[in-house]
This record gives structure tokens, C-alpha cells and sequence, in this order.
């Protein structure tokens, strides 16, 4: 049955949109504008974190390169982990990926995901508005809506947990921490979930149909089917999360980094050092370390693309 | 095993009425098929015997027990999915063994167990290999394995075999036939092939518009079609059906068409009484029951040669009569029968099904048992 062919395809080279000459004369303008905004500010910081640039003073006219000192500054072990140091942002930093990313988004996020795959479609659309509304909104707004419901006069937590006759608490003073988590939390469980979602939704019905009949429990579902056939996604979120989490500004509007640096993430302690105390050349070292480990998340998240394409 | 049964059920989806009111009594260790066009409710009709669709109303029976809102994992059943639906991420013996993880047995005892299914079904060989590792063939085994791994009371069959080819699907109904033969499972299949219906069920209930319109053994759906939908729907290629007029006298029934020249037929009980209604009827006449007329016989249907396709052991010959409606007929091609421009066919009369006006079957008076 089979017909020996001999005669090699010859190699196609896919369709040309354009002839090489526009497509680089379309180029060239988004070129330009990355060149200027972002590969030359790229080694601009590398460049300036090796000096004592600052704002004011003798170093800002003349900053002196002064190599790895600004790195040593920061890896000063007699004082890394104190508060209002880099160590202790750093590992802040870390707390609040794992709580509030991996922990609260991812998790929450999946739950959400499997819960509503069951609910009537109208139940399941408005849970869908409403977790994409608080993704949607501003950040600014959403960071001064918080501040306004955990303020410890005029809150309406505090409204709320005063009217059923339990304590008021000033809880961004008292829980910094927490708050922020549990914000993040809430700001980011819509991307984990929409993507669960569709990642569920993709599954072909009858696979669960067919577990029904079999016997399968609702745990059982999950586990032996859902959870090993969005293997993929699962990935993806939390390498996703983890590195916007990482990134994070957004609790400054809530706690300011504050009260006595307790918040104080990677971000906001990069921002100060950099535009508070306009120490330039150590922020702009700390801006490299931050690109670093970013650079380590995003190789690891290329990596696995290229082994899920290649399986 | 055991029997299932509808009573009075329906289902609709909205506005849509998928199943209406259907009444479906299915003996212990019957294998009925559920037969119809796409839309006639048949796969509705399945889903709520394995608890996958709730009724609007009525009750479903299994083994005597109502189980209509039960959930599937309780009413001990078994179903092939057209899809499949193997799990991507599992070798087969997991995929076959699965019912069996689900309640608990032991690794080295539920592998065990599946690839003695495997074996039965020939596929005990690839264990190890993933769905997507093996043919549709096999896929189909896989699934069908899957099935029979534990015990159940009814095996559930959702068109099966419609995504095979050809030569696959008749080696797996051969199968599956063999399989009944020897378990003697209960089984409800649903198919949109009448071939396949016809092959496999001890009865076939005839779907259509999410009504039953006839269900009985196979035979009995060939030879006394309820109405002309299930003539049309049942046979390959379906009967040929001619609108007639009637024309009553001398105790005898003329009929007259197109093209068309038959003997009188002795009046009945039946006839009197549909031509009450009307006085169209449709004469029914199966394909292979036509031949290349000669000389002298009786019943005649003429026109031009529309087509002429040879089958190897048979030709399917359409004509077309004046008023366009075309006949097709069967003629075994040993026969050596030279075409022209003009063919006439011809029938038996006791191979003459009436219909009334309203598509229903004029039963023939003292009507003989089929054997």
C-alpha cells in the first residue's frame, strides 16, 4: 500500500508580510525607542552602581567609581538582617512571595478555579466579575480603597467588626505583614484562577463524565485527572506570580514600607534608598541584584517552555 | 445485570424538548439499540440512565430500583464515551485499571485485573504505552476495557465505534456482538447507524424528534416499519417510497402514481380504515426487492436511468419516473441485465408496504408472526 516517494519537499520558507526592506523601515522607530528607553538605562544602572552617584553634594557632580563597594555595602553581614537593610527586605520579599503568591493566590486561585467549574453558569459569571473586578481596577485605587477599610477610626472593618460586638484593630499598624498579604492575595487570585480556569475548561467534559461512572469521588476527580492535566499551567502561574509578586509596589500605597520598615519589600526598599535618600549608586546596585534574581526566574520559566514544546 | 426502565420521561434544555415523554422498558442481559438522527434524543435517552443528565420528569429504573437522582458513581454502571475519553497522562493499565483505583484496590491486584481485560481484547501487549501511543482501534479496546474491568449492572455504549474507519468498525460490532453473545450484558447503544443497530441489538428503539417511534427486534423493524420514517431510516440504501392515490372498488384497491402500473390489491380492514383519513397513501417498496421487470409481471415502476453504481456483488439502478421522484433498486449483478435509456422495474405485491396519510403502517389483515 505504501508509495516509496523519493522526491524531497522542498523546504518552504513560510509567506513574507513584507519585503526586508519595509519590515526594517518599520522596525527601525520601536528600535529606536527600545534602545533609548531600555537597553541604554539597562547599562546605565550597571554602570552607576559601580560609583557613589547621588542626588546632592560633591558625588553628585562627580561620582567617583569606587567597584564593588556599593555591592559589599549591601552584603555587610554585621548588619544584613536588620530592619531597614537589604537582607531583611530580601527575605521579607521572600515571606511575602510565599505567603500571599504561592500560598494565597496560586491556592486560592485554584480553589476558586475547581469550585466553579460545577456551579450554574450564572453563579459562575458573577464569581468570575467579581474576582476580575478587584484584578481590573487601578492599583492607586484599590490601594487607597484598603487603606480606607483598615483605617483604625474610619474604617469599615472596623464599623463592621464593632457593629457584631467584636474588638476594632488597627491592623496596619499592628499587622503590616498580614495586611499587605492578605491584599496581595486578594489583588491576585483573579489571574491564578482565570487561568485554572480556562486550563479546566479546556479538559474534555467526558474525561470527568467518564470518572463519574467509573466511581470517582469529587477529591479523587481532581487528583488523579484535573490536577496531573494542567501540570503545565500550574508551572506557568507560579513561576508568573512569583516573579510579579517579587516585583511588587503596590503595598507602599498601604503601609508606605512602614511602620519601622516592616513592609518594606525589595521594591520599596530599592525605591527608597534610591529616591529618599538619593543614594544613587547603591540603589542602582540594588536594582541589579533585583534584575538578577528576576533574570533566574525567567530563565527557569524559558527552560521548562522549552522542555514542554520539545515533549 | 439487570433490567432498565424509562417511565414517562422527559428532558428539555430550555425551551428545547430533547426527550418527551418516553416510555422504555429494557429486559435483563438485552442489548437495545437506540436508534435515530442526530438531535432525535437518543444520546439524552443514555446520559440519564447513567445519571449524567437529571430528567425533567418522570423515573428511570435500574434493576427495579428508581435511580433517577442518583448520582452516577452510585448506580453501578459502565459506559464507552465516543471519545474515548482515556486519560491523556495515564498508560493503559492505569487508564483500564482506574475504575479500580477508585475503590481502593491494591496496585499489584487492580493491574492484575486489567490486563486480564487487556488480554480478552488483545491490546495486553501495550500496558505501557500512552493513549496517544496507540491506533483508534486500540484506543476503542482501551476504553471498552475500561468498561469491563469492574463489575456492573447495564454497559452504556455512546455511538462507540463512529470514530473509526471502516474496516475497524465492522471488526469491533463483530466484536462487541461476540462480547454480548458471551457475557449476555445488559446494554443500551446508541448509534445513528441502522447497520450497526441491526447487527448488534436484540431490540432497536427507533428515535425521532425525542420520541419512540417503534421498538422491537431488528427483523420486525425491517420487515414492518411503524412508520415511514423508520422505513426510510432503516435499510441500506432506505426504502423507496412512492405517494399514491387510492382508488376503492369491487372490494379491491387500486393504486395510482408516476410511472407507476400495479395489479389490484384485496381491500382490508386496514386500508378501509386509513382511507378514512385520506386518500393519499405511500406504497413502500425495499430496494432489494426490485428487479429488472419482464415480461408479464404484474407490478411495474418505470423511468429514465438516473444512475447505475456498481457495488461488485450488486448494483444500486435509480430512475427517475416523470415527476422527478427517483426509485432505486438493487440488482445483484450476476443477473448480466443490459441497461437502456428506459428501465422498468418490478415488484412482488407481498413485498408492498402501505402507509397511511399521516406516515403510519397499514397493517395487513391476520398478519403471520415473525420468526
Amino acid at each position: 500500500m505504501t508509495t516509496e516517494s523519493t522526491t524531497e519537499k522542498p523546504k518552504t520558507k513560510g509567506f513574507a508580510l513584507l519585503s526586508p526592506r519595509a519590515g526594517a523601515a518599520f522596525l527601525t522607530p520601536a528600535g529606536l525607542l527600545v534602545a533609548v528607553f531600555v537597553i541604554a538605562p539597562f547599562f546605565w544602572v550597571i554602570f552607576v552602581s559601580f560609583t557613589n552617584r547621588t542626588l546632592l553634594g560633591r558625588t553628585a557632580l562627580n561620582p567617583e567609581f569606587i567597584g564593588f563597594g556599593n555591592y559589599l555595602t549591601l552584603f555587610d553581614f554585621d548588619n544584613f538582617f536588620q530592619r531597614g537593610q537589604f537582607g531583611f527586605s530580601l527575605i521579607l520579599t521572600v515571606q511575602f512571595v510565599l505567603f500571599s503568591a504561592l500560598l494565597g493566590q496560586a491556592l486560592l486561585g485554584l480553589l476558586l478555579a475547581w469550585l466553579i467549574q460545577t456551579v450554574p453558569p450564572t453563579v459562575k459569571r458573577i464569581t468570575e466579575t467579581f474576582v476580575i473586578a478587584a484584578w481590573i481596577l487601578p492599583e492607586v485605587v484599590i490601594g487607597f480603597a484598603w487603606f480606607a477599610f483598615l483605617d483604625r477610626d474610619q474604617g469599615t472593618l472596623n464599623m463592621l467588626l464593632t457593629s457584631v460586638g467584636l474588638p476594632p484593630g488597627d491592623f496596619l499598624l499592628e499587622h503590616p505583614f498580614w495586611v499587605i498579604v492578605f491584599f496581595n492575595t486578594w489583588r491576585g487570585a483573579a489571574f491564578s484562577m482565570m487561568l485554572f480556569n480556562s486550563a479546566f475548561s479546556s479538559i474534555p467534559p467526558s474525561y470527568f463524565q467518564a470518572a463519574d461512572v467509573a466511581g470517582a469521588s469529587s477529591w479523587q476527580k481532581f487528583k488523579d485527572i484535573a490536577l496531573p492535566l494542567i501540570r503545565g499551567h500550574i508551572v506557568t502561574d507560579l513561576i508568573l506570580i512569583t516573579m510579579w509578586t517579587f516585583n511588587t509596589f503596590t503595598p507602599f500605597l498601604l503601609t508606605n514600607g512602614g511602620p519601622s520598615y516592616r513592609t518594606e519589600l525589595i521594591s520599596i526598599y530599592n525605591y527608597r534608598v534610591a529616591f529618599r535618600d538619593f543614594e544613587f549608586g547603591k540603589g542602582a546596585a540594588v536594582g541589579v541584584i533585583i534584575m538578577l534574581i528576576n533574570l533566574a526566574f525567567a530563565l527557569v520559566y524559558l527552560s521548562l517552555g522549552r522542555k514542554k514544546r520539545k515533549a | 445485570m439487570a433490567s432498565v426502565e424509562f417511565k414517562n420521561v422527559s428532558k428539555s434544555f430550555g425551551e428545547f424538548n430533547a426527550v418527551s415523554n418516553i416510555n422504555l422498558s429494557i429486559g435483563d442481559g438485552e442489548f437495545v439499540c437506540l436508534l435515530g438522527p442526530s438531535g432525535c434524543g437518543k444520546t439524552t435517552s443514555l446520559r440519564m440512565i447513567a445519571g449524567l443528565e437529571t430528567p425533567t420528569s418522570g423515573q428511570v429504573m435500574i434493576g427495579g430500583d428508581d435511580v433517577t437522582y442518583l448520582h452516577p458513581k452510585d448506580r453501578q454502571i459502565s459506559m464507552v464515551f465516543q471519545d474515548y475519553a482515556l486519560y491523556p497522562h495515564m498508560n493503559l493499565a492505569d487508564n483500564i485499571a482506574y475504575p479500580l483505583k477508585v475503590r481502593g484496590e491494591a496496585v499489584a491486584k487492580r493491574h492484575g485485573r486489567a490486563k486480564e481485560v487487556a488480554d480478552v481484547l488483545k491490546i495486553g501487549n501495550l500496558m505501557d504505552r500512552l493513549p496517544s501511543q496507540i491506533s483508534g482501534g486500540q484506543q476503542q479496546r482501551t476504553s471498552l476495557a475500561r468498561a469491563l474491568v469492574y463489575p456492573s449492572r447495564v454497559y452504556l455504549f455512546d455511538e462507540p465505534l463512529s470514530n473509526l474507519d471502516a474496516k475497524l468498525r465492522l471488526e469491533a460490532r463483530g466484536f462487541l456482538n461476540h462480547l454480548q453473545r458471551d457475557m449476555g450484558m445488559t446494554a443500551v447503544y446508541v448509534t445513528h447507524d441502522q447497520a450497526e443497530a441491526m447487527a448488534l441489538a436484540t431490540r432497536i428503539a427507533v428515535m425521532d424528534q425525542g420520541k419512540i417511534v417503534q421498538y422491537a427486534p431488528p427483523i420486525e423493524i425491517y420487515r414492518r416499519p411503524a412508520t415511514t420514517f423508520v422505513a426510510n431510516f432503516v435499510g441500506n440504501p432506505p426504502m423507496n417510497l412512492v405517494p399514491v392515490d387510492a382508488i376503492q372498488g369491487d372490494g379491491q384497491l387500486q393504486l395510482r402514481a408516476e410511472g407507476l402500473a400495479i395489479g389490484a390489491l384485496p381491500m382490508s380492514n386496514g386500508i378501509a380504515k386509513a382511507l378514512e383519513t385520506g386518500k393519499t397513501l405511500t406504497l413502500g417498496v425495499r430496494p432489494e426487492h426490485l428487479l429488472i421487470a419482464t415480461e408479464g409481471s404484474p407490478n411495474k415502476v418505470s423511468g429514465k436511468l438516473f444512475a447505475n453504481e456498481n457495488m461488485g456483488p450488486e448494483s444500486l439502478v435509480t430512475i427517475e419516473r416523470g415527476d422527478g421522484a427517483r426509485v432505486t433498486a438493487r440488482i445483484f449483478t450476476d443477473d448480466h441485465i443490459q441497461l437502456t435509456e428506459d428501465v422498468t422495474l418490478s415488484f412482488l405485491a407481498e413485498h408492498v408496504h402501505l402507509f397511511d396519510s399521516t406516515g403510519k403502517r397499514i397493517p395487513v389483515d391476520n398478519e403471520a408472526p415473525l420468526a
